[in-house]
């Protein structure tokens, strides 16, 4: 029986769309405060560098500046990370540059053209250092070391191995060995970061800013401020677009604005330009990879081995999760039993690279997935049947042991062939038109180390309505949606009846680690579901003495409150919690339901990379079929199909909005984004949406199709797992298939541009002779 | 140099003391706090900050404020009459054309300008008509059933 529900899986507007739709939602720069100052930024001009010493006299001196700051004025030597181990990076920098961008020095003025002016009149004394660009030169002996503490300029290794692969390869029918390659690409959100700052004569500071993981900025904040956690308060406003550690992380803005506050005793407001954006650190690792897959004439898959040098940039970030979050590509989503995974971090004197959306994950699957179809090609298989043959399935625990509770992938690659046409279209579309698919997978939430769980409290009001208070950060995601949709759905509630919190502040809201690796919907919606329980248990119990009646026969529907088989009984909800808060008694009770999340998964070994990484795996398949234009190289995306196992649809406009968010930023690095730096001195070549090409409303698919499959997850919310990072994952491999079918040519690197298209055309036709594929 | 302005925005005067090289973003945002209007590139890349001058849509961070004085501007503040939502904008909140909502009001502002100028537009149109305004969240698509949508209502309507 199909369980009914009232608002779950429904088309809900968002909570906060007329806010956004009548431009009433306040992002970061719209903050202000009485008394504010403008501050700006001061970056390296140098790729790498001693500082010998740093001249702000004359910047000082102009009329309207209030103060300047430097490295020197952060606690010396202090440095923020991930963990540990890793912290690398300090708000500004104290004994060297790193990259052409690195930030040296910040103004506060009354203005942000003054500020703007004070820069160019800050005197800074280099000594150079030699530089370098390419992590394979970086890893040489005699390369410039970029961090002293770092041997080879090595940031991290991951090392991953099961089964026998010398052995897989043996017993292989074909074996092959490829080299792919994917490029630097930007979160691309619309809106700059943005920073404003309170320091109070108490030595407490509050930050206003547009961060996606704000207990995770302000945690890395107060370290290296040498502050307590409690003393900054971080209060989180609208956020113009995510995706990734650009927004999770404190940044020299955050650092200086404080600072500079401090200084100045006055608020103080940092907003970077577009180009400050660009320029920055935050970025998806370029992956430069080898591998070798070894496959029976059946489509067996019996081995697997990869080699992967990520490009780290100057600074560890969280490079050395990428490595491992990566190797989530060796046995999933097709069973394999011996693999072998070295991975390899290097800094080079560029801008750091960290988390973008589907983190780690779509680079590598860029290379197996392309190296598959080239397999299937070979044997004269159908890469649909043989994805299906080698998929994994519900109850599976992977050779590395990941532990498979809800698996749709069958289903996946079964619906997106039907409804694509790939059976009728594959091998017969005309010259220059390619059809190529995918598969994939994703975590929801990653379990490898830190905090991991969320919390929420709902207050029962009493006109019957409930105040939601989540540590979650909706980021445009529409996590305040569902989890609003969650506690309605407990509780008999009407969207309506719901308010929730549409901003976290880490001294006041639940903890909640932020908004990363897909956890959102499930462990804050979790969490929700969990707290709507909790007060629903309360009024149980009080209905129960009501109606004389066991409280888990109590039924919460329409707002309304009545025993199981007796709903002419029914009590208006609202009534019930005047009833219980108001009556003039010493039991009278306010109803908070309270809860906390965390699924009890024991820690990885983050050295071996066995063990569990997650609750929950999505899964996924697509379709995706272009057309070329000989003449110009330029491709078309005619259409794209998917079908997105997410466990258990709870907003389905939503649903939708991710997966082709998710698509279409990998359109972006498929087809035109690319970071370019100066072969010289490693300067940003690109840094405006001029020259850097988000895709427009002119370059999507001609059409999408999408179909959700819902294997209902045993512990997901409802049965939901991720939804926002899992379609990102196959895309650029399903597409770089379709090219090839296309025409006719492998494409080893991204983006694919129509001038790498015009000279594979060129090749192929200089080979043949002939006009067609 | 400040010289004393008067703009004519969502059909009410604003006046104020300007520095002749504002841009019209600036002035609206800084001096007028209309806020809905947003800086996303500030170099007319990214079409955030779009807005209407004379019922035509412009970037104004690439308009000088002194240069539209006497045009008629109109801000996303200014869509929704009597407190009721414009059909645009309802019709964005429906199709989940809205995600972060950073480069919505633009990206409306660029819809009504257009609807107004074709009210009966193809798909390939509406795609052409949007392609000045940049989103990194929806992937589009939505955006482009919320306009489409919102034509139909208007026709109807109109």
């Amino acid at each position: 029986m199909k369980e009914e529900f009232s608002n779950i899986g429904k088309a809900i507007p968002k909570v906060d769309g007329v806010l956004k739709a009548t431009g009433k939602a306040a992002f970061g720069a719209d903050t202000s405060l009485p008394g504010m100052l403008h501050g700006k930024i001061l970056r390296s001009t140098v790729a790498h560098a001693k500082i010998l010493n740093i001249d702000v006299s004359a910047a000082l001196q102009l009329p309207g500046v209030k103060a300047v700051i430097t490295g020197k004025d952060f606690p010396w030597g202090t440095k923020f990370g991930f963990s540990s181990q890793y912290r690398d990076q300090a708000p500004l920098a104290q004994d060297k540059v790193r990259y052409i961008g690195d930030e040296l020095a910040a103004v506060a003025a009354v203005d942000e053209d003054i500020a703007e002016e004070a820069l160019d009149l800050i005197k800074v004394d280099y000594e150079i250092l030699s530089a370098v660009f390419d992590p394979f030169e970086a890893m040489k002996e005699g390369a410039p070391l970029i961090h002293e503490t770092n041997p080879n300029n090595i940031c991290a290794e991951a090392h991953i191995e099961f089964g026998d692969v010398e052995k897989g390869f043996r017993e292989s029918d074909l074996v092959r060995e490829d080299e792919f390659h994917t490029q630097a690409v930007k979160h691309g959100f619309i809106e700059p970061h943005a920073a404003l700052a309170l320091w109070e004569p108490s030595g407490n500071v509050t930050i206003w800013a547009n961060k996606q993981s704000p207990y995770v900025a302000s945690r890395k904040m107060a370290m290296a401020l040498g502050l307590k956690p409690s003393q900054l308060r971080l209060v989180q406003t609208y956020i113009g677009g995510g995706f990734g550690s650009a927004r999770s992380d404190p940044h020299a803005l955050d650092f200086c604005a404080v600072m500079l506050s401090k200084k100045t005793g006055r608020p103080v407001k940092i907003v970077y330009t577009m180009e400050d954006v660009l320029v920055m650190g935050e970025m998806r690792h370029p992956f430069h990879m080898k591998v070798k897959t070894g496959m029976m004439k059946d489509g067996t898959l019996k081995a697997m081995q990869i080699y992967a040098v990520l490009d780290g940039g100057a600074f560890t970030s969280i490079g050395p999760i990428t490595l491992g979050l990566a190797a989530l590509s060796t046995d999933l989503p097709l069973r394999i039993p011996n693999v072998k995974y070295d991975a390899v971090r290097a800094f080079t004197n560029k801008g750091h690279c960290g988390s973008l959306r589907g983190h780690g994950v779509p680079q590598i699957r860029w290379a197996l997935g392309q190296q598959l179809d080239m397999m299937c090609n070979e044997l004269g298989l159908d890469m649909a049947e043989v994805s299906i043959k080698n998929a994994v399935h519900t109850g599976d625990i992977t050779p590395r042991g990941l532990k498979i509770q809800s698996c749709g992938l069958t289903e996946c690659i079964e619906k997106v062939v039907a409804a694509s046409g790939w059976k009728e279209k594959r091998g017969k579309l005309p010259p220059y038109r390619g059809i190529g698919m995918s598969t994939g997978s994703y975590y929801t939430g990653v379990r490898i180390s830190g905090h991991n769980s969320a919390s929420c409290i709902i207050r029962m009001n009493e006109d019957g309505t409930a105040s939601v208070q989540t540590g979650a950060t909706d980021i445009g995601q529409g996590s305040s949606t569902v989890i609003a949709q969650i506690v309605a759905e407990v509780l008999g509630l009407r969207m309506q009846d719901i308010a929730i919190n549409s901003g976290v502040d880490t001294d006041f809201t639940p903890l909640d680690p932020g908004t990363y690796g897909s956890r959102v919907t499930f462990y804050s919606g979790n969490a929700a579901k969990l707290a709507a329980e909790d007060a629903k248990r309360q009024l149980a119990e009080i209905a129960g003495n009501l109606f004389e009646a066991k409280p888990e026969d109590i039924i919460f529907m329409n707002r309304k409150v009545y025993p199981e088989n007796n709903p002419e009984k029914a009590m208006k909800i609202d009534a019930l919690i005047r009833h219980a808060g108001q009556k003039m008694s010493t039991d009278n009770k306010t109803i908070w339901g309270r809860a906390n999340y965390d699924y009890d998964l024991p820690y990885m070994d983050f050295k071996t990379g066995k063990g569990n990484a997650s609750v929950a795996y999505a899964f996924g398949a697509d379709v995706v079929e272009v057309e070329v234009d000989p003449d110009t190289g330029k491709i078309t995306v005619l259409s794209s199909v998917g079908a997105h196992d997410v466990g258990k649809v709870l907003n389905l406009t939503n649903c939708v909005g991710q997966v082709n968010g998710s698509w279409i930023m990998c359109q972006g690095q498929a087809m035109f984004e690319h970071l370019i730096r100066d072969s010289a001195d490693g300067h940003v070549l690109n840094a405006n949406f001029m020259d850097y090409k988000l895709p427009t409303a002119m370059d999507i698919p001609r059409k999408v199709e999408h179909i959700l499959v819902e294997s209902i997850d045993p512990n997901g919310p409802f049965g939901a797992k991720e939804a926002g990072e899992g379609a990102s994952v196959g895309w650029l491999h399903a597409f770089g298939n379709a090219v090839a079918d296309a025409v006719g040519e492998r494409f080893y690197d991204l983006p694919i541009t129509p001038e790498k298209v015009l000279r594979a055309i060129k090749n192929k036709q200089g080979e043949t002779g002939a006009q067609s594929k | 140099m400040k010289q004393s302005m008067s703009f004519k925005i969502n059909g009410m005067i604003f006046e104020g003391e300007i520095d002749h090289r504002r841009t019209l973003l600036e002035v609206l945002r800084e001096n007028f706090g209309l806020l809905g209007t947003h800086k996303g590139c500030d170099e007319g890349q990214c079409g955030a900050c779009t807005v209407l001058v004379n019922g035509k849509a412009v970037n104004s961070c690439l308009v000088l404020a002194a240069g539209v004085q006497g045009k008629e501007i109109t801000t996303i503040e200014g869509l929704a009459r009597d407190e009721k939502l414009h059909p645009i904008q309802e019709e964005f909140i429906n199709a989940g054309a809205i995600q972060c909502g950073f480069c919505t009001p633009g990206m409306i502002m660029t819809a009504k300008a257009f609807l107004d100028r074709n009210p009966d537009p193809t798909e390939d149109e509406i795609r052409n008509g949007l392609c000045g305004n940049l989103c990194r969240c929806t992937g589009y698509f939505q955006i482009i059933e919320a306009v489409t949508k919102a034509a139909e209502r208007l026709r109807k309507e109109a």
